[in-house]
């Protein structure tokens, strides 16, 4: 038993450190610290910086143009990013789409899909989630119908994320009406200029259009963009669900969110002392900081096992559900932190160049929208009660 | 002992009920959230005369009301519409000062205030006061007849929209001392004041509003010079009634809301309804509410009374639902799934509202160590 990292992991810490302090622009760092919306040219220029140094692709092996790093090595990058306040990358093509290609795609489509993750060419999306299958996503209703080359595909795909940026989209589509629901579906991969697709945004409870619903009109698309066997979609998608789930407990936001809590209570006023001295309200801070820390030891064992080989199952679960309720602990406190300015609604564009008077401090503007936009935490990504069901009956065989 | 509401109460509520549901819709709420004034003329004038601003002042003000289960039952009944008229603002808290320290000419502008024809907002939270209503730095400094005031207003609901701030200043006494604090009645247009605008996340507007040389005869003072405490305490305590009731309010159609998705969402071939662990939860949400329901009671049925078992309840009543409005509207929004994260849907507004509830008039933490001083300690 040995808490802290080897003489390799603390080098390697070093450098990422270095890395990020000497190459992560302060324009982005700003706007990722003030919980500002990033543009799609913001994420595309982290991303180059990051594919010129090689560490685009975290999770990809060499042979694929990615980093071959460890579990431990993977999590210390993130937790040096979040430190940095580098922007996330976006995942979906590098996180989920890369790992299935590696796995079941063709050389011609690693060949072909790959390098262009890389490079930026394609912005991924994700579609898997419709308006009748969340949480039952097994029971998806998108049908792609097979006409010599081509399959046709219609349907509708909800909350895909970022989806206003994408070209490109991967898609759970029904195949097959027989057997079991999850028997007939296959991974498809769709050009999103393709005719007959159209995207209409959804604006979220915080008032941003973070996410889309994308219909598909008889949209045809290729035969070669199946990836691996017709109907066996479903094995490709839990596959990805478990890459999607590296990072799962956030344990680096919730670092940096309880920092800029603890910010903001010593800089806040409570009877003309620090709001952090308030008994009351510290004892809550405690609490949740007590709490992480638990959670970032529990993290690094599943992460340890993960590096040594062993693909966490149901141990993710665990981490999902922790780590989505502390940072959403951690970000309503830091709206009760900020008192009566919780509630203006001051948006960015309001803001810009306006030499008015300030709507309180500047670090309260985007708390109360923080807040309502991580609601989603325990939502998606398999809500937190599909998360317990897994783990009754994967760990405790209930 | 009777939990019933009067007559005329049940009357007031029942016409109010139809009133709103004429006047509110979710299509509606999104057009007052993006309009400049952020509520609507129309729905305001017809609440004037359906009699309910009036409803929210006694009969020696002029009202045919005033009592804390008055507003109990007005303020639930906008709350489940999730309505954003500005009647805490107007007749509870700049109503209730001029109702209580207002002189003749002052007390005058209560008629018109019932009539719907004035608005009003008060000034008096400020950058660095968080809930404490003692703590006031803004200034009133006598020269001659006249006060010159100088500081800064904090999130100064309703101020936009309304004719007349009152507006809290400190002109004598330490920086958090209850004595020393007096208000005045100032015109909107007076010389000095500037406002900047913005809308609030749970609709409606309000505005920081900053006080620059602002020179106002005496007449302009509402009651006794430095003598304000009282009155800002006793108006507050009858708009946290308000408050709770209208967080009752929200919380009663959020559940609907939800219990209803619970019954019509199909996964896994049944309504996700019939899943246990929903019910329990959904369960808990029923006892919560309902527990919300009987501090409301606890605290409407106080807050005519003596000061200190007033303010006992104020601040057990608000504690509880800082408390209760959280995990409700958590909770709504996580049995909706990713719906309930959609501004389209009406559970965001109401949602939005019921949260943003803890951030006026004290927060859960404030209310509990101020109950703690006030009743445990």
């Amino acid at each position: 038993m040995d808490l802290n990292y080897t003489t390799e992991q603390a080098e390697f810490r070093d450098s990422v450190r270095a890395f990020m302090k000497a190459k992560l622009p302060s324009t982005l760092s700003s706007k990722v610290s003030a919980s500002k919306t990033l543009s799609k040219a913001d994420h595309e220029q982290w991303h180059a910086i990051l594919n010129e140094q090689g560490w685009l692709a975290g999770n990809w092996p060499k042979a694929h143009g990615g980093t071959g790093w460890d579990a431990v090595q993977r999590h210390v990058f993130e937790e040096e990013m979040t430190r940095a306040h580098a922007p996330r990358i976006v995942p979906f093509g590098l996180a989920m789409l890369g790992p299935v290609l590696q796995e079941f795609g063709s050389s011609e489509q690693q060949a072909y899909y790959l390098p262009k993750i890389l490079n930026g060419e394609h912005w991924w999306c994700q579609g898997y989630s419709e308006p009748g299958a969340g949480s039952d996503l097994a029971s998806l209703k998108t049908r792609a119908e097979r006409a010599g080359d081509h399959y046709i595909v219609n349907g509708q795909k909800t909350w895909t994320t970022l989806g206003q940026h994408a070209n490109m989209i991967f898609c759970l589509v029904r195949t097959a009406k027989e057997g079991k629901p999850q028997e007939g579906i296959s991974f498809l991969l769709i050009d999103m200029n393709t005719e007959g697709v159209k995207v209409r945004p959804i604006v979220l409870i915080d008032g941003e259009p973070e996410v889309n619903e994308v219909f598909f009109d008889d949209v045809k698309v290729p035969v070669e963009n199946l990836v691996g066997e017709e109907n066996m979609g479903w094995t490709y998608a839990k596959y990805l669900l478990t890459h999607e789930r590296t990072n799962i407990a956030g344990v680096g936001f919730a670092t940096e969110g309880l920092e800029s809590l603890k910010r903001i209570a010593r800089t806040e006023l409570c009877k003309g002392k620090p709001l952090i001295q308030n008994p009351y309200f510290a004892a809550q801070i405690a609490r949740i900081e007590i709490d992480l820390m638990a959670m970032t030891t529990t993290n690094l064992r599943v992460v340890s096992k993960a590096a040594a080989g062993k693909a966490p199952g149901a141990e993710s679960s665990m981490l999902k559900i922790k780590g989505s309720e502390i940072r959403q602990e951690i970000n309503a406190l830091t709206r009760s932190a900020v008192g009566v300015y919780a509630m203006p609604f001051v948006s960015e564009e309001l803001e810009r160049g306006s030499n008015a008077l300030p709507v309180g401090p500047e670090y309260a503007n985007s708390v109360t929208g923080t807040y309502l936009n991580n609601r989603k935490l325990s939502i998606y990504g398999g809500s937190n009660e599909i998360q317990r069901t897994i783990i009754s009956k994967s760990l405790l065989d209930l | 002992m009777n939990f019933e509401l009067t007559d005329e109460r049940q009357m007031l509520q029942d016409s109010l009920r139809r009133f709103l549901a004429e006047h509110y819709s979710n299509d509606k709420i999104g057009v007052l959230n993006d309009s400049a004034l952020g509520f609507s003329q129309d729905t305001w004038a017809g609440l004037a005369n359906l009699g309910v601003v009036g409803a929210l002042f006694t009969e020696a003000d002029g009202g045919y009301g005033g009592a804390g289960f008055d507003s109990s039952v007005i303020f639930e009944e906008l709350g489940r519409v999730g309505a954003v008229d500005p009647l805490l603002d107007t007749a509870l808290l700049g109503g209730g000062v001029l109702a209580a320290l207002g002189g003749q000419q002052q007390r005058s502008l209560i008629e018109s205030i019932i009539e719907g024809s004035v608005q009003l907002g008060l000034a008096h939270a400020e950058p660095r006061s968080r809930y404490d209503l003692a703590h006031v730095e803004t200034t009133a400094r006598r020269e001659g007849s006249s006060f010159v005031l100088d500081g800064q207003k904090s999130v100064v609901v309703n101020a936009s929209a309304a004719d007349h701030l009152i507006v809290s200043a400190r002109s004598s006494g330490e920086l958090s001392s209850s004595a020393g604090i007096s208000l005045f009645l100032l015109p909107a247009d007076t010389k000095g004041l500037t406002l900047r605008d913005y809308p609030l996340s749970g609709g409606g507007r309000a505005a920081e509003v900053l006080l620059e040389n602002v020179r106002v005869e005496g007449d302009a003072l509402l009651g006794d010079e430095g003598d304000g405490f009282a009155t800002l305490e006793l108006v507050h305590a009858k708009a946290t009634v308000a408050i709770c009731a209208e967080a009752l309010g929200l919380m009663e159609t959020i559940r609907t809301l939800t219990a209803d998705y619970l019954r019509m969402r199909k996964q896994f071939g049944k309504p996700i309804g019939k899943f246990q662990v929903l019910q329990h939860r959904m369960a808990d949400v029923l006892i919560d509410i309902e527990q919300a329901r009987s501090a409301v009671i606890n605290l409407a049925g106080h807050v005519d009374g003596e000061r200190d078992e007033r303010e006992k309840h104020v601040s057990a009543t608000k504690n509880l639902i800082g408390i209760v409005a959280k995990r409700v509207a958590e909770e709504s929004i996580q049995m909706h799934g990713g719906i309930g994260m959609t501004q389209e849907y009406e559970l965001a507004h109401l949602a939005r509202r019921l949260i943003m509830v803890d951030h006026r008039l004290g927060d859960a933490t404030f209310h509990l160590e101020r109950f703690i001083d006030l009743a445990v300690a």
